[in-house]
């Protein structure tokens, strides 16, 4: 199978490059830049340099012995993105991107967070190298996630509320385009996901895959063989294709992306894209599965995790879910909330809501299996951002 | 095939409103419609709305919501530029998003299109293949799409874009959401100085038009100018009030001169 895009950015039929005039030019000046990158050892190098001294790579691939004890099925490995520096996978993406936006001469940079993690880590790569930078955010993530907005001030960025829609990810994201259109003369857009236009997809992709290079490695070295199953959370599909794409040659390697559930499988209740009356359409620059009404609107979603509450995913993922090379399943909010207890109490590791939606999976998962089967979980970030949160659900609260 | 769309701009001066289609309501759309008919438009521009509209500022952004709200549709949309088309002979094109249509069905959308009296179809998220794709479907019901070009068009783009292009070239007058701005920036002279080396279709100027000298200095290197937050931005301050048509006829007064209502159609009465 062949899992490159062709040179428009299409994943068979998904993905591509759906966005207003204006902006062709400089996602092909992007686009350029990025190709220029990929065979240049300097660029290499400093990213490389900054992975690990700054963020702490390669992360740990942890085996989760007390985990697979209590479930009894599989031994389940933890990818310890978590414990990059800024609590995600997200950093490994604005490392890359950062430098790019360097050498492009950029020197202002937009970006969209859901979560807020994704803000943090553009927030910190533009305190590093000295950049402006505005982060676009729903205001009803602002309410889910203080304590980040807090952090993103901190490090020096301007987080804009946005109003519009249903305040999520999506609503940001087209605050962030706009402003992009607006100023892309000294602008650098920073998305955070395997979305968007072409080449943002592939190139988010790229700085990603090093979760799957470091993971495929650490698993040979750990027990000799490849994994069974590989399980990452699918909000728009970044830490999933890092770990996955290092693996989509290894045809034995099963793989899993998690969605969202929710609260309930009837549209506004949920971000499982891929769920029954999964539609294919066109949101925010890329052809791919879009939770929408019968008017081509988009639908509100919802979510326990912010970074999972998303109305459409990476078209990437489209393609590796028609083409039958990934599954893809939903779990709910509480089973994520479940999941996030277990993982705290059975390993000392408190998990993102988000990478809990993967444990979650997991749970379920490796059950079905034997011990000597493994599975690799993606801990795509670390739950502190979330206590808050699932503290006041705990007690009895809406989020 | 003589395009309507370009015949109606070939004498210059030309006005090319937008608006929302059906906001605040559909029989208050129709008598915005007939009037920006009676003052002289040219060509109108009917806004299909969208939830996620990104190439839009903040005043097309809350008339799609409103309109949304009212539960217009494309469905909607198009029966209001059919019963606008049944009395006026000025050619309508549809400005949407590209999701809305295809949830429709492009091949749905091109036999309503041409009965409801579409002439051409802006799409703001469409581009290259996809555009030309599009552009094949709609051709076999003759109706036209037609192509926007920007400051950041390369030369390279604009020649092929203004091969493929119909009915008239919107050059966006700045990199930029759709809204108000204090001038029309000297980029957007440079852009149609570029588009003609290409084309000679008819050029439309569009993107924060808002004031009278704002139109006249387009009219001096364009064809047309392209004004819709201004004419969107009366529709919203009289939300409550139905006297949205009273305050877009005296937005118009402003804008246009005189002369302008005296230039309507040769041709009144229905086509259909
Ligand atoms: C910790 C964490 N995991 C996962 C995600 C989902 O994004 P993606 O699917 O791109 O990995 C987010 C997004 O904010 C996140 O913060």
């Amino acid at each position: 199978m062949n899992f490159e895009p062709d040179k428009n950015g299409y994943w068979g039929e998904f993905g591509g490059r759906f966005v207003p005039e204006t902006l062709v030019a400089p996602l092909d000046e992007l686009h350029d830049a990025f190709i220029a990158s990929r065979d240049d050892s300097e660029f290499h190098a400093e990213l490389s340099h900054l992975l690990k001294q700054y963020s702490g790579r390669p992360t740990a691939l942890y085996f989760a012995e007390r985990l697979s004890d209590e479930l009894g099925g599989a031994r389940i490995y933890l990818k310890r993105e978590d414990l990059n520096h800024t609590g995600s996978h997200k950093i490994n993406n604005c490392l890359g991107q950062i430098l790019l936006a360097r050498r492009m001469g950029k020197t202002r940079i937009v970006a969209e967070t859901g979560a807020g993690q994704h803000g943090v880590a553009a927030a910190t790569v533009c305190a590093l190298f000295g950049l402006a930078c505005v982060v676009y955010m729903g205001s009803e993530d602002i309410r889910r996630q203080e304590l980040n907005v807090f952090r993103m001030e901190l490090l020096g960025a301007e987080v804009r509320a946005v109003d519009a829609g249903s305040r999520t990810l999506k609503d940001a994201i087209n605050e962030a385009l706009r402003d992009w259109v607006t100023n892309i003369d000294n602008t650098y857009y920073l998305l955070g996901s395997a979305l968007g236009p072409h080449p943002y997809p592939l190139m988010v992709r790229t700085f990603q895959s090093v979760i799957g290079r470091e993971a495929r490695a650490q698993i040979l070295e750990a027990t000799g063989k490849l994994p069974d199953l590989l399980i990452a959370c699918v909000g728009g599909g970044s830490n999933a294709i890092g770990l996955f794409h290092p693996f989509l040659d290894d045809a034995k390697v099963r793989m899993a992306g998690v969605e969202a559930g929710g609260s309930g499988t009837g549209l506004g209740e949920h971000a499982a894209r891929f769920a029954k009356g999964a539609a294919v359409g066109v949101l925010q620059g890329t052809r791919s599965y879009v939770l929408q009404d019968d008017d081509g609107n988009i639908a509100a979603t919802h979510s326990v995790s912010a970074g999972l509450d998303y109305a459409s995913v990476g078209p990437e993922h489209a393609h590796l879910r028609d083409t039958g090379r990934v599954e893809y399943g939903s779990v709910t909010d509480l089973e994520a909330l479940d999941a996030f207890r277990l993982l705290s109490r059975t390993e000392g590791i408190i998990p993102a809501l988000e990478s809990s939606h993967a444990i979650a999976f997991a749970v379920k998962a490796a059950a079905e299996m034997t011990p000597d089967q493994t599975v690799v979980v993606n801990v795509s970030g670390r739950g502190d951002k979330d206590v808050d949160a699932v503290r006041r659900i705990l007690a009895g609260g809406s989020e | 095939m003589t395009d309507r769309i370009t015949e109606n701009l070939k004498a210059g001066r030309g006005f090319i409103p937008f608006v929302t289609a059906c906001d605040p309501d559909d029989e208050i759309s129709l008598e915005i419609l007939d009037l920006l008919a009676g003052r002289g438009a040219n060509v109108i521009e009917l806004g299909v709305p969208f939830s996620d509209p990104m190439a839009d500022g903040v005043v097309i952004q809350r008339s799609s919501q409103r309109a949304l709200e009212n539960g217009v549709n494309l469905t909607r949309v198009l029966s209001l530029a059919k019963r606008f088309r049944a009395s006026k002979d000025v050619p309508v094109v549809l400005f949407s998003y590209l999701n809305p249509l295809l949830r429709f069905g492009i091949e749905k959308l091109c036999e309503s299109a041409k009965d409801c009296g579409i002439d051409g179809l802006l799409v703001v998220d469409a581009v290259d293949n996809e555009a030309r794709d599009l552009r094949e479907k709609l051709a076999e019901h003759d109706v036209s799409l037609i192509s926007l070009v920007a400051p950041t068009t390369t030369d390279e783009r604009l020649e092929r874009i203004c091969r493929e292009a119909e009915g008239f070239i919107y050059a966006v007058s700045r990199a930029g959401v759709t809204g108000a701005a204090g001038s029309v920036s000297r980029e957007a002279a440079d852009l149609v100085a570029r588009v003609r080396k290409f084309t000679t279709l008819p050029v439309a100027v569009g993107f924060g038009v808002s004031r009278r000298e704002h139109v006249e200095n387009i009219w001096e290197f364009a064809d047309a100018a392209v004004v819709g937050s201004a004419i969107v931005a009366e529709i919203e301050a009289s939300v409550g009030t139905r006297n949205a048509a009273a305050r877009v006829k005296s937005l118009l007064d402003q804008l246009l001169p005189l002369q302008k209502a005296a230039h309507t159609h040769k041709v009144e009465g229905s086509r259909l």
